[in-house]
């Protein structure tokens, strides 16, 4: 048998970027512990549906945590209470029969709300444009270990290049900071012999485009580690720091 | 690439800048509480202390110009972040919560802008108050036999004297109770800011962060509590 809970809901309804948006609250009586965060929305839709109210928006696509694409904020934490986990992976038997759950989208200036909980987060789409790719022509690909590279290095460039672009480090952050998520992206490529070429370019152009988005400083909260579905270091901003300053000393 | 002032006022650059006041800062404290603690040695050390800094002439104004700069820097960098932070989320959380683990969000690493403003108004009033004496009557003079018979301000008199006045003893020892905080994220956060990575040698740091912010600032609390406790008669106060 499996155990059948009451859940208080309390999301965000938002019409769109210019509405103000408000609260909006309901009981569901049978949320099955093996559903997903994500199924249990599905199932507060159709009771709304079923009731002639407007479903609430969310965002997701793969459901298997992968494509970044889910990212509610839930009790105050960005993919809700398990770390290294993506919301469409949690499932509700982390709750208990009776929970009160609020859940909001990310907050920033930087994410605006489209509808309810889905929030446009094309900011992390022009940081990439920026400088969030490889350039030079690097042939066509040879075998992998014609290419010399330590074991350290590629396994720490492949470790920043999880990163699967959800913003929930910028949801968490107390200052709305997209570090995490630059400094990864900056860092996976950087590393590589194929990125390295252009790592001076790279960074300072990443930098400056995470800073015209709008996003706060990073203070060093470390939280969005807390919160990364893939955890991602924060030491990819302390690479991040050390790049940008040496490519400004170099001069290159 | 940007030019250096151009780089320096970026995100990365600030906090990079933010670090190293911070750490110049910090070092500073340590000079200040070895000679601050001059008040405990023989009679009249703590006056050659103060009357050997006061004769430095125009290197003290380097010194002191020094000082001014390092800490309206941070302070302007720290207030800066502080309003960024306003910017980047204008519409705040209904509820707020850290995951714990990796995370350093704590009662410090939250306040630090409250700990220091704080910390900024007391020095405007720790200046006023020990280095130009507004607040208490002349100090008078005293004759320094160990430094060639020089006549100096009586310093010593003046700190000995205001801490026996609750008020001021305890201000103090709550302002290095708030630099506690500042200090605990502080120290360890710089390092953060400089390029240090997340590890095993980030925890030893943040270990040393901790006791060097309890040691530090409960060496300087020590001084108005000992001086107030025991009235200035205190043995370990020589006469
Ligand atoms: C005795 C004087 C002071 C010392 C030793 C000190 C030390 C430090 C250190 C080491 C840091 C960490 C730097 C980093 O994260 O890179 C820091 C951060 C900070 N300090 Fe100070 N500080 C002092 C005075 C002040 C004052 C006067 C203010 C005035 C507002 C201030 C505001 C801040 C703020 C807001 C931060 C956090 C910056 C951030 O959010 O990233 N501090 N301080
Ligand atoms: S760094 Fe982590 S939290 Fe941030 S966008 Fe990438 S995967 Fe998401
Ligand atoms: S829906 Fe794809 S990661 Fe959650």
């Amino acid at each position: 048998m499996s155990k059948e809970m009451t859940i208080h809901l309390k999301y965000w309804k938002q019409n769109g970027p210019n509405d103000t948006g408000h609260f909006e609250e309901y009981t569901l009586d049978n949320v099955n512990e093996h559903m997903s965060f994500l199924e249990m929305l599905d199932v507060l839709n159709e009771e709304l549906m079923l009731e002639d109210k407007e479903p609430v928006e969310f965002d997701y696509d793969c459901r298997e945590g992968i494509c970044g694409s889910c990212n509610l904020v839930i009790n105050g934490q960005a993919h809700g209470p398990k770390q290294r986990v993506a919301v469409c992976q949690l499932h509700m038997r982390n709750y208990n029969d009776g929970d009160h759950v609020t859940i909001e989208p990310p907050r920033a200036a930087a994410f605006p709300v489209i509808k309810d909980l889905v929030v446009d987060r094309s900011s992390f789409d022009r940081i990439i444009e920026a400088g969030g790719y490889v350039s030079v022509k690097t042939g066509s690909a040879v075998e992998a270990n014609a290419i010399p590279i330590e074991k350290e290095k590629s396994d720490a460039a492949f470790d920043y290049a999880t990163c699967i672009g959800c913003g929930a480090c910028v949801a968490a952050c107390p200052n709305a900071s997209a570090s995490l998520f630059t400094g990864a992206k900056i860092a996976h490529l950087n590393k590589l012999p194929q990125g390295e070429v252009e790592r001076s370019n790279r960074v300072v152009a990443m930098v400056e485009q995470m800073e015209e988005e709008g996003f706060g400083d990073c203070s060093n909260f470390a939280e969005c580690e807390a919160v990364c579905p893939v955890g991602i270091s924060i030491s990819a901003i302390a690479e991040m720091r050390k790049d940008y300053m040496k490519a400004v000393v170099s001069g290159e | 690439m940007p030019s250096l002032i151009k780089a320096l006022n970026s995100q990365v650059g600030r906090k990079f800048m933010t670090g190293i006041t911070g750490i110049g800062l910090m070092l500073f404290l340590i000079g200040h509480l070895a000679g601050n603690l001059t008040i405990f040695g023989e009679s009249q050390a703590f006056n050659v202390y103060t009357h050997t800094l006061e004769s430095l002439g125009p290197l003290l104004y380097v010194i002191e110009a020094g000082l001014v700069f390092f800490f309206l820097y941070h302070a302007i960098l720290g207030i800066s972040i502080w309003r960024q932070k306003k910017k980047a989320r204008p519409e705040g959380y209904d509820t707020y919560q850290t995951k714990g683990g990796p995370s350093h969000q704590s009662l410090a690493s939250r306040s630090m802008i409250i700990s220091g403003t704080v910390l900024l108004v007391f020095l405007v009033f720790h200046i006023m108050h020990f280095k130009y004496g507004l607040f208490s009557p002349d100090e008078g003079t005293v004759i320094l036999e160990s430094a060639g018979g020089v006549e100096a301000r009586d310093l010593r008199a003046l700190v000995i004297a205001e801490f026996q006045n609750p008020l001021i003893a305890f201000g103090y020892i709550a302002v290095m109770a708030l630099a506690i905080l500042h200090l605990a994220h502080g120290a360890w956060s710089a390092f953060t800011s400089l390029g240090m990575k997340h590890g095993e040698t980030s925890k030893k740091v943040q270990l040393g962060a901790y006791i060097f912010a309890i040691v530090l600032m409960l060496g300087f609390i020590f001084i108005p509590l000992y001086i107030f406790l025991t009235g200035g008669e205190g043995s370990l106060i020589a006469y």
